[in-house]
């Protein structure tokens, strides 16, 4: 813990055996990993690491009881992150420089080698091109259709809360079963979609059979998912404009689109932006969905469906692993500016 | 009134409008739920009906006012079926296994939530009263955590769980998905007492009441609605999750949405009927917490980023 810089109370006693010495037991609990490490089987090593960080987070606990209250409070979160997310994470690190595959034995150091080749993998290019393809489409049409909602929906009316409800379902559905609805509408025989589209055209309506067609089939139903969220962020900024200002604006005879520029648009503009870029990382990682609706068919393979066959159905493991190092690199940056511009929100507001 | 902290926001002026705009918003609204209320259909539709075309999208006790091609016989046997049915003609009626799949999705989520919330709550209290150094740091590394595409986690944690033997049980899902709920109940929680005020904190705090006591006696009851709306919320994201389940569960802890994707599996012979009943069965809770969470909704999607 970062907050215990000052050791045991005992003062020099490093190897007096106490519950609060645990400087003591985290070097004892390396000593011995180490040793069985070298010695012991693999399994019997795990437990024994097990035992010792057990000791350790213990004394670290006995020792800060009562004194370092923010550490004790968060200590147990930060625990089941660093087992569950964060050591993974570095593990595979590791294993990018390696490698290794889950169906074989075989573990050799070969450095960036994996980095080197993904760079130049017209592949990974290609489906790069494709993720942004779906990124920049989707996200233009939820915004669109999330600030034309919102704007229906700014004035208090009867029933709106209810319908309200009709409006927000999709978003908080899971993306399986909005991917079985929507294999259903766009199936060519007897989906609805496929119908409507025969009453203009004669010709059999397949619309997953087709790069744009597959494209838009997801587009479609990714936006109708998530152009509620947007929504949601534009009627927060809508619902904030004074209401004094539009009085105003109205005494000046201030033309619509001149009101909408100056008055709503800046208070707006703020969430919008948060929306963007919110959408932008959820859609960067966009897998469900395709997996359900076309499983990268029609050259619709997101990165994250490419990672995720590499791994999974061609056991290459580090050579994933050194990919999703790229995603998590991207996702690290986006997340990084959309927490500067949420404080900075935050702040002004 | 379940969710006061709200209470303010409804005080604030908004533009009336009269039923003319009620009007509009029913049609678009409608027009967008359309899609859900097909399904909802459809799961009352015979294996023949949800095939037909034209469409059949009324059920035939509408048939005063709509054409009689346009009509289907509704049934509950799809929802029967869910559970167990017979998979060849003839043949005796079979566990499908759907309860048990019903059973894991609730109890995953529920058990992996209570986890969540009760780490989660006390870290987030630790991260807004006890700043450390370099906190906003941690609270980034958290966030960041669950911003990342789920594959990146999960292939270390593959090789992870087939190490430990946690592959397929019930403890290695419900530890991940602590772990997933985590990061939005951190950030979730500590919105909600970064909204306290601190003043009464403070007059208990100087009348030499114990941290514990103002933890649990001044800070927690004023929480408690937003401890609600993020449990739930948690719930919903839990209980939708697919990518995980679909690597990290076997048989027997198979959750909803992988059973409900591999019943999609094949192309052809797809029983849409069956899959409607399924998803409507599923989607229930969803639209129930829709409604019931409605003011939280925005905070909750942004994770606690955006209040107001």
């Amino acid at each position: 813990m970062k907050t215990t810089d000052t050791p045991s109370s005992s003062g020099n006693a490093l190897f007096t055996p106490s519950w609060s010495n645990w400087l003591g037991a985290l070097i004892v609990g390396v000593v011995a990993t180490v040793i069985s490490a070298l010695v012991l089987p693999a399994i019997t090593t795990l437990w024994i690491a097990g035992a010792a960080s057990a000791l350790v987070a213990v004394t670290a606990v006995v020792n800060a009881w009562g004194r370092y209250i923010g550490g004790l409070l968060i200590a147990p979160a930060i625990a089941v992150l660093v087992v569950m997310n964060i050591f993974p994470l570095l593990w595979s690190l590791g294993l990018s420089f390696y490698n290794y595959r889950a169906d074989r034995q075989t573990l050799r150091f070969i450095g960036f080698r994996h980095y080197e080749r993904l760079i130049n993998d017209p592949v990974v290019w290609d489906r790069l091109t494709t993720t942004a393809t779906l990124v920049v489409l989707t996200v233009l049409v939820q915004m669109i259709f999330g600030f034309l909602l919102a704007l229906l929906f700014a004035k208090q009316f009867p029933l709106r809360r209810y319908l309200l409800i009709l409006v927000l379902t999709p978003m908080m559905l899971s993306y399986v079963a909005v991917g079985a609805f929507f294999r259903y509408y766009y199936d060519p025989t007897f989906g609805l979609v496929s119908q409507v589209a025969n009453l203009f055209t004669d010709e059999p309506y397949v619309l997953i059979s087709s790069t744009g067609g597959a494209i838009a089939a997801i587009v479609i139903a990714d936006a109708w998912m998530w152009a509620p969220f947007v929504m949601l962020l534009v009627l927060a900024g809508l619902v904030s404009v004074p209401k004094y200002l539009y009085e105003a604006a109205a005494v000046d005879r201030v033309p619509a689109w001149r009101r909408f520029q100056s008055i709503t648009f800046p208070y707006v503009k703020g969430l919008l932006m948060l929306a963007l870029l919110f959408r932008t990382i959820e859609a960067f990682k966009l897998f469900d969905i395709v997996f359900i609706l076309t499983d990268g068919g029609q050259s619709t393979e997101t990165i994250a469906l490419y990672v995720y066959r590499q791994a999974i159905q061609f056991n290459k493991t580090s050579y994933s692993a050194s990919l999703s190092y790229v995603l998590l690199f991207t996702v690290i940056v986006l997340t990084n500016l959309y927490l500067y511009l949420a404080n900075r929100r935050a702040k002004e507001g | 009134m379940l969710f006061r902290s709200n209470a303010k926001n409804q005080t604030r002026e908004v533009d009336q409008a009269g039923w003319g705009r009620t009007f509009g918003a029913t049609v678009v609204s409608l027009i967008y739920f359309f899609p859900v209320l097909i399904i909802i259909i459809t799961a009352f539709k015979e294996h023949t009906d949800a095939l037909a075309v034209p469409a059949k999208l009324f059920p035939d006790f509408l048939s005063f006012i709509v054409p009689e091609g346009l009509t289907f016989k509704p049934t509950f046997d799809n929802f029967v079926h869910v559970f167990s049915r017979s998979y060849s003609a003839g043949a005796a009626a079979q566990d499908t296994g759907f309860d048990r799949f019903f059973f894991n999705s609730i109890f995953i989520a529920g058990f992996s939530v209570l986890l969540a919330l009760f780490i989660g709550t006390l870290a987030a209290f630790g991260f807004s009263r006890y700043p450390l150094k370099g906190n906003d740091t941690y609270l980034f590394v958290i966030l960041t955590t669950r911003m990342l595409p789920a594959i990146v986690v999960i292939i270390p944690v593959m090789l992870m769980f087939r190490v430990t033997g946690l592959s397929g049980t019930y403890t290695g899902i419900i530890l991940l998905y602590t772990a997933f709920n985590l990061p939005f109940t951190i950030w979730m929680m500590k919105s909600f007492f970064d909204e306290l005020s601190p003043d009464v904190e403070d007059a208990a705090r100087i009348d030499g009441s114990s941290e514990r006591r103002v933890f649990f006696k001044i800070c927690l009851p004023q929480v408690l609605a937003g401890l609600a709306a993020t449990a739930v919320f948690g719930l919903i994201l839990t209980w939708n999750e697919f990518l995980f389940a679909l690597l990290l569960t076997g048989v027997e802890t198979r959750t909803v949405p992988v059973a409900m994707s591999q019943t999609i599996g094949g192309d052809i012979g797809v029983r849409w009927g069956l899959l409607a009943a399924i998803e409507t069965l599923f989607l229930i809770p969803v639209i129930l917490v829709t409604f019931f969470l409605q003011n939280q909704l925005l905070r909750g999607v942004t994770f606690g980023t955006v209040k107001r």
